[in-house]
C-alpha cells in the first residue's frame, strides 16, 4: 500500500509518567509519531522502552501526561472517557499478546461482541473466514490452540472494519510456525482491507514485514527506517 | 446489525455462562435471598390475607362499631340510643357469664351466654352457624356453642353441658356450632391467654336467657353501628350518659373491643416481623454478593480490559456485571415467593389455633410478590454496585497489566513476638487475614449475622420461660383464683378459707372503672390487692416485686403512656358500679409490666375511696395439692362462683398452645439461620480458594499434602468462624432487644431473654454449618488440577 495519503495519527511530544508505589516511571519522554492510511508500522524495542504505552495512548486506552495525539480530526488528548470509548468502538481494532478472548464465549460469539456494537461490521463468519477459521466458529477459546486464539482475536479486531489495527506483541506467546500464520493473517488484512496497522514486537525478525520500522528505547524514538521491499510473512524465521 | 434476530446477544450469553460457572456460589447466595423473601412473603401475605379476611368477615356479619354493658336498662332506652346522631343500628342483648360443669374437666369452666333474637338474625354481631341448627323456640335450653370450645372438647350438636345460671343448675343442649366476629379471639374476661377448654361462648334464645337473669323487658348489653364519618368519641360519650342511670359499664369502640384489639396488635406485629427479619437476610445476601462479585470481577480483570478496548463503555460493562447480581437475586426471589406461598399457607393454618375466622383465604398478594422481587433486586444491585464500579472504573491500560503481587507482611501476632514458633500454616493464615482486614471483618460479620438470627430465634424459647416464670411463679403464686358473681361481703373470705384443702386466702377487690386523663381514657378494672400480698403480686418485667403504696394508683407503664400520665400525676377515676362516684386519684407509680393494661391499688385504699367495707370480688387461694380435685368439685356447684382459674391448668394450656405456635417459628429461624451461615462460609471459602489456588497448588508441588494445604485454607475460615461466635451472640442480643422493643404493644410487652444454653445451641449450629461448607470446599480443593492452575495466567 502506498504511504502517501493523509495521516491517520499525528502525535507530538508525548510523555507519560506513571507513579508506581513510591517511584515515578517515565515511560515516554517526548515521542513524535505519524501513521498514514494503509501503512504497516512495526514498533521495535526492548521491554520497558515505552512501546505498549505508546500503543495504548494511540488506541485511546490511556492518555498521555503531556503532548498531543490527533486521530484524523479527533483530538484524543482532549477526549473524555465517553469519547474515547466511542473512538475505540468505531475506529480501532486491538490485538493483544495474551489474546484476551472472553473464555465463556465461542469464537463466533467473541467476534459478535464487536459486530453487535459497531456501525457497519462484517458478519462474524466473514471475519473468521478472513483469518481462515471458518471451520472453528463454535469452539470455545479453551478448545483452540494459541495461534487459533490469536487469529480469533484478529478476526474480532477487524470485524468492525477499523481504520487502525493496533497489535501488542501478537506473536509474543506463540512459537515460530504459529506466529508466522498470525503475522500472515495481519499482513493479509492490511493488504486486502487497507487497514493501517501498528505492530509492537521486540522480535527484530518481524521488522521485514513493515513499510516503516520505528525503534524505541528508554521512552524515546531512536531510529526510523523505511523498508524499500517488504518480505512475506511466510518467509520469516527467528 | 448482522445477526439473526432470535440469537441472544454475545454479552448476554457471557452473562449466563459466567453465572453458570459460579453456580454453587450463586446458589448459596440465591438461597439466602430466598430465605429472606420466604419470610417476607409468609408474614406479609398472611398480614394481607388476615386484613382482607377480617374486613370481609366484619362487614358480612355486621360487626358493631361501639359496645357497652350495663346492669339492667329498660327496653325503651334502645330507641333513645338509636336517636344519638351518627347511630345507624342499635342491637340490645342480654349477656351473662356463667360457670360450666363440663364432663371430663375437673375444674369448672366458664361460658359467656349471649342472647339471640326470637326471630331472625341479630342486627349486629351476627353469629355464623358452622354446623347444626339454631335453637328451637320451644326448647329454652338449646344453645349454639363457639367452635373453638366445641373443638377443644370434641363437642357437636346433641352434646350437653351443665351450667349454673343465676344460681340454678341447667343442662344446656348444644344444637349448633357457631363463630362470631366478636370472638375471633376468644378469651375469658380477665385472662391473659385464651383457654378454649375452659372458656366458651354460648348463644341462646333471648326469652330463655332473660328469664334466667330477670332481664325481661330490659337488656344489659348494647352494640351500635355508626354512619360513615360519625364521631365515635361523641357517640361513646352520649351513650355513656344514657346508660349511666342503668349501671352502664362504659362504652368503648371497636378498636378497644378485646378480640378486635388483640387482632390489631397481632397484625401490627406480623407486619413488623415481616419487614425486619427479611431486612436482615437481604443485607447478608447483599454482603455475600458483594464479596463474591468482587472476586469474580478480579478474575475478569483481563476480560474487562479487552471489552473496553473493543469499545464497550463503563456503563454497558457495569450493567453487564450488575446483571449477574440481578439474575442471582431474581432466582432467589422467585424461589422465595414460591417458598413463601407454601410456608404462608402453613402459618395461616396456625392462626386457627388462636383466631377463628369463617375461613382464612390465604393468598400471596401480587403486591407482596412484586415488592419482594423489587426489594431483592435493589438490594442485590446495591451489593453489586460498589464491586462493579471499582472493577469497571480501572483504566483499560491498567487492567491490561496483571495485578501487582499482594503485599504481605508479618502479622501482628508475629510482630509482637508472641508466636515465633507458630506453625507455617498458622502464620500464613494470620498474614492473609491481616492483609485484607476489611474483608476478613465483613466475612466474620456475615457469619455473625447467622449466629445473631439464631440467637433471636432461640431467644423466643427463653422469653417464654421468663414470661412463665414471671406470670406463674413470681406474680400469680396462688393455686386457684375464685371470682364471685358480683362483689361479696368479707364473709366470703371466711367461706373460701373453709373450702376443702385451702391453706391460705387472699381477698381481692376488682372495680370496673373508666380512667380519664385529659382527652385520653380507658375502660378497665382497678385491682385492689393487699400491699404485702404473698399470692397475687405485682411484678415488673425486671422481676422486681412492687409493693403497693398505701394510697394512689399503680398503673402499667403502657397505660401511663396511653393516658399521658406519669407518676405524681392525677387521673380521674369514674367508677362504673354501685353509686358510680367519680374521684381524682394520684398516680403513685408506673410499673413496667408484661401483660395487658393494668391498674392496681392497695385494697384498703380502694375500700376507703369507695367508702365501703371489706368487700371482695375474688380470692386467691393456696391449696393443698392433694385436695385440688375435691376443691374443684365443690366450686363447680357453688352458685356464688362466677369463675375459677387453676394455675396448673392455665399454665399447661399456655405451654401447649405456645409450643404449637412457637415450634414452627423457631424451626423457620433455625433453618434459615443455618442457610445464612452455610452461605456465608461457603462463599468466603470459595473466594479464598479462587484467590489462592495458585499459591496452594504451588505448595502441593513443593510437597505439601492435601491436609496441609486444606488446613491453610480452612484454618482461615475456622478463625473467622470462631471470632464470629461472640460477635453473633452480642449482635443477636442487641437485635433481639430491638425487635422486642418494636414488637411491644398493649397486649404484651415481652422481656428479652437469652440463656447460655440458647447461645450454645446457636454456636453449635453455626459451627456445624461452617463445617459442612468446609467439607464442600475441601472436596474442591482435593480436585485442584495442579498443572492447569500453575499454567494459567491470572
Amino acid at each position: 500500500m502506498s504511504t502517501s495519503s493523509a495521516p491517520v495519527f499525528v502525535a507530538r511530544d508525548l510523555t507519560k509518567v506513571y507513579t508506581m508505589g513510591d517511584v515515578q516511571v517515565h515511560a515516554l519522554r517526548g515521542v513524535d509519531f505519524d501513521l498514514s492510511a494503509g501503512e504497516f508500522v512495526v514498533l521495535l524495542g526492548p521491554s520497558g522502552s515505552g512501546k505498549s504505552t505508546l500503543l495504548n495512548i494511540l488506541g485511546g486506552l490511556d492518555v498521555p501526561t503531556s503532548g498531543s495525539v490527533i486521530y484524523r480530526d479527533h483530538d484524543l488528548t482532549a477526549a473524555g472517557e465517553a469519547a474515547l470509548t466511542e473512538y475505540r468502538r468505531d475506529h480501532v481494532g486491538f490485538v493483544f499478546q495474551f489474546y484476551n478472548l472472553i473464555p465463556s464465549l465461542t469464537a463466533r460469539e467473541n467476534v459478535a461482541l464487536v459486530t453487535e456494537i459497531a456501525a457497519s461490521p462484517m458478519t462474524p463468519e466473514e471475519a473468521l473466514g478472513l483469518v481462515e477459521l471458518g471451520d472453528r466458529l463454535d469452539h470455545f477459546p479453551a478448545q483452540l490452540s494459541g495461534g487459533e486464539q490469536q487469529r480469533v482475536a484478529i478476526a474480532r479486531a477487524i470485524a468492525k472494519r477499523p481504520e487502525v489495527l493496533l497489535c501488542d506483541e501478537p506473536t509474543g506467546a506463540l512459537d515460530i510456525t504459529t506466529g508466522v500464520v498470525v503475522l500472515d493473517a495481519l499482513t493479509h488484512v492490511n493488504r486486502t482491507l487497507g487497514t493501517a496497522t501498528v505492530v509492537i514486537t521486540h522480535n527484530a525478525a518481524i521488522a521485514g514485514l513493515a513499510d516503516r520500522v520505528i525503534r524505541l528505547a528508554d521512552g524515546r524514538v531512536v531510529s526510523i527506517a523505511h523498508n524499500a521491499r517488504k518480505v512475506e510473512a511466510r518467509s520469516l524465521s527467528w | 446489525m448482522v445477526r439473526p434476530p432470535f440469537r441472544l446477544r454475545a454479552l448476554t450469553r457471557k452473562l449466563l455462562r459466567d453465572v453458570w460457572e459460579m453456580k454453587s456460589q450463586a446458589l448459596a447466595i440465591a438461597v439466602v435471598v430466598a430465605a429472606g423473601v420466604t419470610m417476607f412473603v409468609t408474614y406479609l401475605s398472611n398480614f394481607d390475607s388476615l386484613v382482607r379476611t377480617l374486613s370481609q368477615y366484619y362487614e358480612r356479619q355486621q360487626f358493631a362499631d361501639v359496645f357497652a354493658g350495663a346492669t339492667r336498662a329498660p327496653a325503651p332506652l334502645a330507641a333513645r340510643i338509636g336517636a344519638i346522631p351518627g347511630v345507624v343500628t342499635v342491637d340490645t342483648r342480654v349477656v351473662a357469664d356463667v360457670t360450666l360443669d363440663v364432663t371430663g374437666l375437673d375444674e369448672p369452666a366458664n361460658a359467656r351466654l349471649i342472647s339471640l333474637p326470637a326471630a331472625g338474625a341479630p342486627a349486629l354481631n351476627r353469629v355464623l352457624l358452622r354446623r347444626g341448627a339454631w335453637p328451637d323456640p320451644s326448647r329454652p335450653d338449646d344453645v349454639v356453642a363457639s367452635e373453638v370450645f366445641c373443638e377443644a372438647h370434641g363437642f357437636g350438636p346433641g352434646d350437653r353441658v351443665a351450667a349454673v345460671l343465676n344460681g340454678r343448675r341447667r343442662e344446656l343442649t348444644i344444637v349448633g356450632v357457631g363463630i362470631s366476629p366478636e370472638y375471633v379471639y376468644s378469651i375469658r374476661p380477665g385472662d391473659l391467654f385464651p383457654d378454649n377448654r375452659r372458656f366458651g361462648v354460648f348463644w341462646m334464645q333471648r326469652a330463655a336467657l332473660a328469664a334466667a337473669f330477670d332481664m325481661e323487658g330490659g337488656f344489659n348489653d348494647v352494640s351500635l353501628q355508626l354512619a360513615a364519618g360519625a364521631s365515635s368519641d361523641d357517640v361513646v360519650a352520649r351513650l355513656d350518659r344514657l346508660l349511666e342511670p342503668y349501671g352502664g359499664r362504659g362504652a368503648y369502640t371497636r378498636a378497644l373491643q378485646v378480640s378486635a384489639w388483640t387482632l390489631e396488635n397481632e397484625l401490627t406485629q406480623l407486619r413488623m416481623f415481616g419487614l425486619v427479619t427479611p431486612a436482615i437476610f437481604l443485607s447478608v445476601a447483599a454482603f455475600i454478593l458483594h464479596i463474591a462479585l468482587t472476586r469474580a470481577l478480579a478474575l475478569q480483570r483481563g476480560q474487562i480490559a479487552a471489552l473496553k478496548a473493543l469499545g464497550y463503555g463503563n456503563g454497558a460493562l457495569a450493567w453487564h456485571y450488575v446483571q449477574w447480581a440481578l439474575v442471582i437475586a431474581a432466582a432467589g426471589a422467585l424461589a422465595g415467593i414460591a417458598g413463601g406461598a407454601w410456608l404462608g399457607a402453613r402459618m395461616a393454618e396456625l392462626y386457627n389455633v388462636f383466631f377463628r375466622f369463617p375461613m382464612l383465604d390465604y393468598r400471596v398478594s401480587t403486591g407482596v410478590a412484586l415488592w419482594s422481587l423489587a426489594g431483592s433486586l435493589s438490594v442485590a444491585a446495591a451489593g453489586a454496585l460498589a464491586a462493579v464500579r471499582r472493577a469497571v472504573s480501572v483504566p483499560p491500560a491498567d487492567a491490561m497489566r496483571p495485578d501487582a503481587p499482594a503485599r504481605y507482611r508479618l502479622s501482628l501476632v508475629e510482630r509482637l513476638g508472641v508466636a515465633r514458633r507458630l506453625p507455617q500454616a498458622a502464620r500464613m493464615v494470620l498474614r492473609t487475614l491481616e492483609r485484607q482486614p476489611v474483608r476478613a471483618l465483613l466475612s466474620m460479620l456475615g457469619i455473625a449475622a447467622a449466629g445473631a438470627v439464631l440467637v433471636i430465634g432461640l431467644s423466643f424459647i427463653d422469653v417464654m420461660d421468663v414470661l412463665i416464670d414471671e406470670q406463674f411463679v413470681q406474680a400469680m403464686r396462688q393455686d386457684v383464683t375464685v371470682t364471685f358473681v358480683g362483689p361479696r361481703s368479707a364473709d366470703a373470705v371466711q367461706a373460701a378459707a373453709r373450702l376443702p384443702g385451702v391453706i391460705a386466702v387472699e381477698p381481692q377487690r376488682i372495680v370496673p372503672v373508666r380512667l380519664r386523663a385529659g382527652a385520653h381514657h380507658r375502660t378497665l378494672a382497678i385491682t385492689g390487692l393487699m400491699p404485702d400480698a404473698s399470692l397475687q403480686r405485682v411484678v415488673a418485667r425486671s422481676g422486681a416485686v412492687v409493693t403497693l403504696p398505701p394510697a394512689g394508683l399503680v398503673l402499667s407503664k403502657v397505660l401511663g403512656e396511653v393516658l399521658g400520665v406519669a407518676a405524681g400525676g392525677t387521673v380521674r377515676v369514674e367508677v362504673l358500679e354501685g353509686a358510680r362516684p367519680v374521684f381524682d386519684v394520684p398516680v403513685a407509680a408506673l410499673v413496667d409490666d408484661s401483660m395487658g393494661v393494668q391498674a392496681y391499688m392497695a385494697r384498703d385504699a380502694l375500700h376507703a375511696l369507695l367508702h365501703e367495707g371489706r368487700t371482695v370480688s375474688s380470692t386467691a387461694l393456696m391449696v393443698d395439692p392433694a385436695a385440688i380435685d375435691r376443691l374443684s368439685l365443690t366450686l363447680k356447684a357453688l352458685p356464688a362462683v362466677a369463675g375459677v382459674a387453676v394455675r396448673e391448668a392455665t399454665l399447661r394450656n399456655f405451654r401447649q398452645t405456645m409450643a404449637e405456635h412457637m415450634n414452627l417459628i423457631i424451626a423457620f429461624n433455625v433453618g434459615f439461620a443455618a442457610i445464612i451461615a452455610f452461605g456465608v462460609v461457603y462463599n468466603a471459602a470459595r473466594v479464598s480458594l479462587s484467590e489462592r489456588s495458585r499459591e496452594l497448588a504451588s505448595l502441593r508441588v513443593l510437597g505439601f499434602t492435601r491436609d496441609e494445604i486444606g488446613r491453610i485454607l480452612l484454618g482461615e475460615l475456622a478463625v473467622l468462624t470462631v471470632l464470629s461466635l461472640p460477635v453473633g451472640a452480642v449482635l443477636g442480643y442487641g437485635l433481639g432487644r430491638f425487635i422486642m422493643t418494636i414488637f411491644n404493644n398493649e397486649v404484651y410487652r415481652l422481656p428479652f431473654a437469652i440463656t447460655a444454653q440458647s447461645i450454645a445451641w446457636s454456636w453449635l449450629t453455626v459451627v456445624s454449618a461452617a463445617a459442612l461448607s468446609s467439607v464442600a470446599v475441601r472436596r474442591r480443593l482435593d480436585g485442584l488440577d495442579l498443572v492447569a492452575v500453575l499454567k494459567s495466567r491470572e
